[in-house]
């Protein structure tokens, strides 16, 4: 039940998107996550987007902690 | 969206170097603890366990709602349907499909709907609505189990139905706040030297959410997400902490979770719902671990129409240990039943029902460890 997936918005009518996830196409609730828009990842939990998937932030963090990495070796 | 870095094998590799480097140098054992099926999934498929250093422990504690959902709650629900009954009303039993099927000592709701009781399985309380929306002579109610991150689209729904006064729509909230339960856990005994917070959960509370266990208890924390590569990060990030000494909250999930988490979500739950004591199945009841409808409210809960009073049932069958595993003080393959008398086909305990259960997760995927 706890099982939330990431999902590509694909369309948006009020407070509820069309999201993809990976081929399978659902509908969800977008209260939550007011500014999404089309082309947006979201994480959705029980038919609800409980928040975007930032992928700037992903790869930030990617880039963290390889210099953390870095420098143990040293 | 290109991602899927966050389950490349060279990468795990190269994080579990530096796992083995920071256990040689704590030399000590050094128990972790996360309270989420979902990182159970992901540890137990990936048979994280076995990659880890033999001083570096991950023990799995009350990370699934519906195996935590008191059985005598079950019993009074489906007694509702059966007082309704009598009294000629026709109610639509709505909930998730693992929580149909959690055993009680009275019956589970897979057992109500072979009676001839009209139980549905939902994905999401919005279909449960949806129902409600399309068969307007009929009460329709969910059994709305969950943490904070399904309470958020329970309390997303219920705020619509008030707001459009849809009636025949009812919730029986067992819903139950994750950090009370560490704190209990905590206060109870069981220690753990890091602990794992979950990333679904934290999306909705935060960072922020979690920061009191951390100040409060001194046990350092990490927000980990679910792919392998998250989840070991997540036991780096936290030795690298217990090896310098440092008691810190960080968040390895920042692709998802903000420090403040989803502050709408937040507002809508703490509109519509009080924080009670309440009590978790196996584990006892818990200071301000439960969500209850505020006041103004209570038309939408269905316990304010049907008077049932719970019945006493044993929390487990003999034998069964799911309270220390929610305790995260035993795994799965230190219980005498484990794949023997228990197995998800025939489960004696909650944890073997759930997809979430750290049972049935071992069960699924071969107990190995």
């Amino acid at each position: 039940m706890c099982l939330a997936m990431p999902a590509k918005v694909i369309e948006i009518k009020d407070n509820v998107a069309i999201v993809d996830f990976g081929g399978v196409r659902r509908e969800a609730r977008i209260d939550f996550v007011k500014d999404v828009k089309v082309g947006d990842y979201v994480i959705v939990h029980t038919g609800f987007a409980i928040e975007k998937l930032d992928e700037k932030a992903a790869l930030e963090s990617l880039k963290a902690w390889e210099e953390v990495m870095k420098a143990m070796e040293e | 969206m290109e991602l899927s870095i966050f389950q490349d094998k060279e990468l795990a590799q190269k994080i579990l170097q530096g796992i083995k480097r920071e256990a040689e140098r704590i030399g000590r054992e050094v128990k972790l603890m996360h309270v989420c099926g979902t990182h159970e999934d992901t540890v137990t498929r990936s048979g994280i366990r076995s990659l880890l250093p033999e001083n570096v422990k991950v023990m799995s504690g009350p990370g699934c709602p519906v195996c935590i959902t008191p059985a005598e709650d079950i019993a009074t629900m489906m007694e509702i349907m059966r007082m309704a009954k009598e009294e000629g009303e026709e109610i639509i039993l709505t909930t998730f499909g693992d929580m149909y099927k959690i055993p009680t000592a009275m019956g589970s709701f897979a057992d109500l709907r072979s009676e001839g009781f009209d139980v549905r399985i939902v994905y999401s309380i919005y279909d449960s609505y949806k129902i409600a929306l399309k068969e307007k002579d009929k009460l329709v109610v969910h059994f709305s189990p969950g943490f904070e991150t399904t309470t958020a689209p329970a309390a997303g729904i219920l705020k619509e139905a008030i707001d459009r006064g849809i009636e025949n729509f009812k919730i029986y909230s067992v819903h139950r706040l994750t950090p009370p339960a560490v704190e209990a856990l905590i206060k109870q005994g069981t220690v753990f030297d890091g602990l794992i917070d979950p990333g679904h959960v934290s999306t909705i509370i935060g960072v922020k959410g979690w920061e009191y266990i951390t100040t409060e208890y001194g046990v350092p924390q990490v927000v980990a997400g679910f792919e392998p590569v998250d989840f070991l990060m997540g036991v780096f990030m936290l030795l690298r902490m217990i090896r310098k000494g440092e008691v810190k909250i960080e968040n390895q999930y920042t692709r998802v979770v903000k420090y403040e988490g989803n502050v709408e979500a937040q507002k809508t739950i703490k509109a519509l719902f009080d924080v009670v004591d309440a009590k978790w199945r196996a584990l006892g009841v818990i200071p301000k671990s439960g969500l209850e409808l505020k006041k103004e409210y209570k038309d939408y809960e269905i316990r304010t129409f049907y008077k049932v009073k719970p019945p006493e049932l044993p929390d487990l069958e003999k034998g069964c240990i799911c309270g220390a595993i929610l305790r995260g003080l035993a795994l799965p393959t230190q219980c005498p039943l484990f794949g023997k008398k228990c197995t998800p086909r025939n489960p004696v305990g909650p944890c073997m029902v759930s997809y979430e259960g750290t049972c049935q997760i071992f069960y699924k995927y071969g107990a190995l460890f």
